[in-house]
């Protein structure tokens, strides 16, 4: 309780107060722009974030990853556009409902599942942190570096159909790492004898290129778009009652995205597909899914957004980050000096316990906005894509610039750039690029200090953390060779779609 | 025969045109990199094999070699799809934007943050073909917001422009402070 108190007082600041209100109001805008998604705004915003303080920076990138997929729902719902990659299967249900003349019941619903998908995903993490307190000190360098094995692995295979990219690609992230020079040894790596390499490859650069400028490419190319969704009649809060009546569905749906949000590399997308499969099984209308089912409705949104709050578990108690997002807001952890992992757990408590606390104010201060706010968002979608575009364009160029004032930093983000919208054309993922490079600087980091202690490789896995978290790399590894024996045998061939999780982030 | 189908059943999945020519670029990428591997690293005797400034680059660029070669079997054997060099085109288009972007960075430091973001705005809304006032009014509106909130109000570190210089003393102290 005390270290409650300690978080509260930690967030009893008026630029906290603004940070989270800008956070949590810019989210939900910057979500409902399909298109622009929290991870463009979030790389934007990052070194805007570095001259705050930890708390406040982390409260303002926290409040736009909590509240964006809010904001993404609405398109989903009134225009057959997800706001943000994991609004995707919203909008199965939600513009079949608008088509219905159901809009409001579809927004309303869509906007309280949110909420309750977001309060229990806070809820589980304020009840599992004293047992992460207790866990995380047992992670020494030679757990998190199997952990972050496991990272590595785990989003390589969570790319179905296209693992081999998602491998070579997780690859490059960890091959952009090493570039510059050796932190121990002091000796250049791939510099090609040119001095703006031996500082390496800033993650920021690459992430606002990859991302931002990829994004904005892709829109000025693109023919200019304009969507124009019918205002919202009525009262959102209406859907708060109907909401109780699923609270079955709402409540498992928010429990796949907790589970699928806690294990780095999987995320949001696979937590609907699970809780949406789920409702549909159970549901005494199964047929209604996909032609306008509330049920549905709530699966998608209470299980996206049950996953932020648990995507901080590995990464405040181990430093591992489990998604694109995260490891962005890692980044704003180094740069104060805040080590996530173990140790924050005994230093920083309060810190950890006011990011809990801010995450139940944003939900609280995203749902009283959207009550009033749901036509103003409308207006705001209309915005022409190529102005946009242009907007995503200059912003990028804050983002990259104030890092060092360097222009080659800006040629580096603008290849990014391209390279990013080669990746989303060609619908491969740009995550494994991110967690490459986030999970192979921890790697190569613990697995030189878990040398000192290693005389034989059984000596890695001598202690029983490690020894579990080795049973489940080879667990994940046996598991997806029998799947892919089971598809051999049965022929299988899964129909070709366009949606893939990274796509719109 | 049906081994092959099973082959590309199992490498077949979310492609688009252009997948080949990709797959190829980035396999010779890494060949090219994999290639420099002993003289672009160093090998300390003596020191651990784990511990060695090449070990993590030789492990990535081994993976990446080993899969993208393998994404390029999953490519040459999937079902060709039309459109291949259009879709290359509309990457190439992407590197007029990009030149864009660094004509834009090198300006800054020269022009000042704020005139650069104004006409970069207006003569990039032009390029996308937008004519009309209200949308143009739109771009610089947004750009001096954008201006404004970086800038002045989260006084981001960005460099005073070079023409600056040239203000009266009054007006060159707050353009060189706020913008």
């Amino acid at each position: 309780m005390e270290n409650f108190l300690a978080g509260f007082e930690l967030l009893a600041r008026w630029d906290v107060g603004l940070a989270l209100l800008i956070g949590s109001i810019g989210g939900v805008i910057i979500g409902a722009i399909p298109g622009v998604g929290p991870a463009v705004a979030i790389a934007i915003l990052l070194p805007a974030t570095f001259s705050l303080e930890p708390i406040v920076g982390l409260t303002m990138l926290l409040g736009i990853y909590g509240s964006s997929m809010y904001g993404g729902a609405l398109p989903a719902v009134l225009i057959n556009t997800p706001g943000t990659a994991v609004n995707a299967l919203t909008s199965y249900d939600g513009y079949p409902m608008t088509k219905r003349g159901e809009a409001l019941r579809a927004v309303s619903l869509a906007y309280f599942a949110s909420f309750w998908g977001g309060l229990f995903g806070i809820l589980c993490l304020i009840l599992l942190s004293p047992v992460l307190a207790i866990i995380a000190p047992m992670f020494g360098s030679r757990e998190i570096f199997l952990a972050a094995v496991l990272g590595i692995l785990l989003v390589i295979l969570a790319h179905r159909g296209q693992v081999m990219a998602a491998g070579m690609l997780a690859m490059f992230g960890i091959f952009l790492q090493t570039i510059g020079l050796d932190a121990v040894t002091y000796t250049k790596r791939f510099t090609f004898d040119m001095t703006w390499l031996s500082s390496g490859v800033n993650l920021i650069v690459v992430v606002l290129g990859l991302f931002a400028l990829s994004q904005a490419f892709m829109l000025l190319i693109s023919p200019n778009d304009s969507p124009h969704p019918q205002p919202v009649q009525g009262r959102p809060s209406k859907g708060l009652r109907e909401l109780l009546r699923h609270k079955r569905v709402a409540t498992a749906a928010s429990g796949f995205g907790v589970l699928m949000g806690m294990i780095p590399g999987v995320g949001e997308f696979t937590a609907q597909f699970m809780s949406y499969t789920y409702a549909q099984r159970t549901s005494k209308q199964p047929d209604l899914f996909g032609k306008g089912s509330p049920e549905g409705l709530i699966a998608s949104e209470a299980a996206n957004n049950a996953v932020p709050a648990a995507a901080m578990v590995p990464l405040l108690a181990l430093g591992i980050p489990g998604e694109a997002l995260t490891a962005m807001m890692l980044s704003v952890f180094y740069v104060h000096n805040v080590i996530p992992g173990p140790q924050l757990f005994q230093n920083n408590i309060d810190l950890v316990y006011a990011l809990y606390i801010a995450l139940i104010l944003l939900n609280v201060v995203v749902i009283c906005f959207l009550m009033v706010s749901t036509n103003l968002l409308t207006k705001i979608i209309q915005v022409p894509t190529r102005l946009l575009g242009i907007l995503i364009l200059i912003l990028s160029f804050v983002g990259v610039y104030s890092l060092r004032n360097s222009l080659t930093d800006c040629m580096m983000a603008a290849g990014f750039g391209v390279l990013g919208l080669i990746l989303k054309r060609l619908n491969l993922p740009i995550v494994p690029i991110i967690l490459g490079m986030v999970l192979g600087g921890i790697m190569e980091v613990k697995l030189r200090s878990a040398m000192a202690r290693v005389k034989t490789p059984l000596d890695m896995i001598d202690r029983p953390l490690a020894f579990i978290i080795f049973l489940t790399i080879l667990l994940v590894l046996a598991l997806h060779v029998r799947t892919l024996i089971r598809e051999h045998r049965a022929r299988e061939q899964e129909t070709d779609h366009d949606m893939h999780d990274t796509q719109l982030r | 025969m049906s081994r092959v189908k099973t082959l590309q059943a199992l490498f077949k999945r979310y492609r688009r045109p252009g997948d080949i020519v990709f797959a190829w670029l980035f396999l010779a990428f890494a060949l090219f990199l994999l290639f420099h591997l002993t003289s672009q690293t160093q090998y300390k005797p003596g020191g651990k094999v784990f511990a060695q400034p090449r070990f993590w680059p030789a492990v990535s660029l081994i993976g990446m070699t080993v899969f993208a070669a393998l994404h390029l079997l999953g490519s040459a054997l999937s079902e060709r799809i039309e459109g291949r060099w259009r879709e290359v085109g509309f990457w190439l288009r992407s590197l007029e934007y990009a030149g864009w972007f660094i004509a834009y960075a090198a300006a800054v430091p020269y022009l000042g943050y704020l005139p650069s973001t104004v006409l970069a705005a207006l003569l990039l809304a032009i390029r996308a073909g937008f004519g009309s006032p209200r949308v143009l009014g739109a771009a610089v509106l947004s750009a001096i917001a954008i201006v404004l909130l970086f800038k002045s109000f989260l006084q981001v570190k960005l460099p005073a422009g070079q023409v600056y210089e040239y203000l009266p003393d009054g007006l060159r102290q707050i353009m060189l402070t706020y913008f």
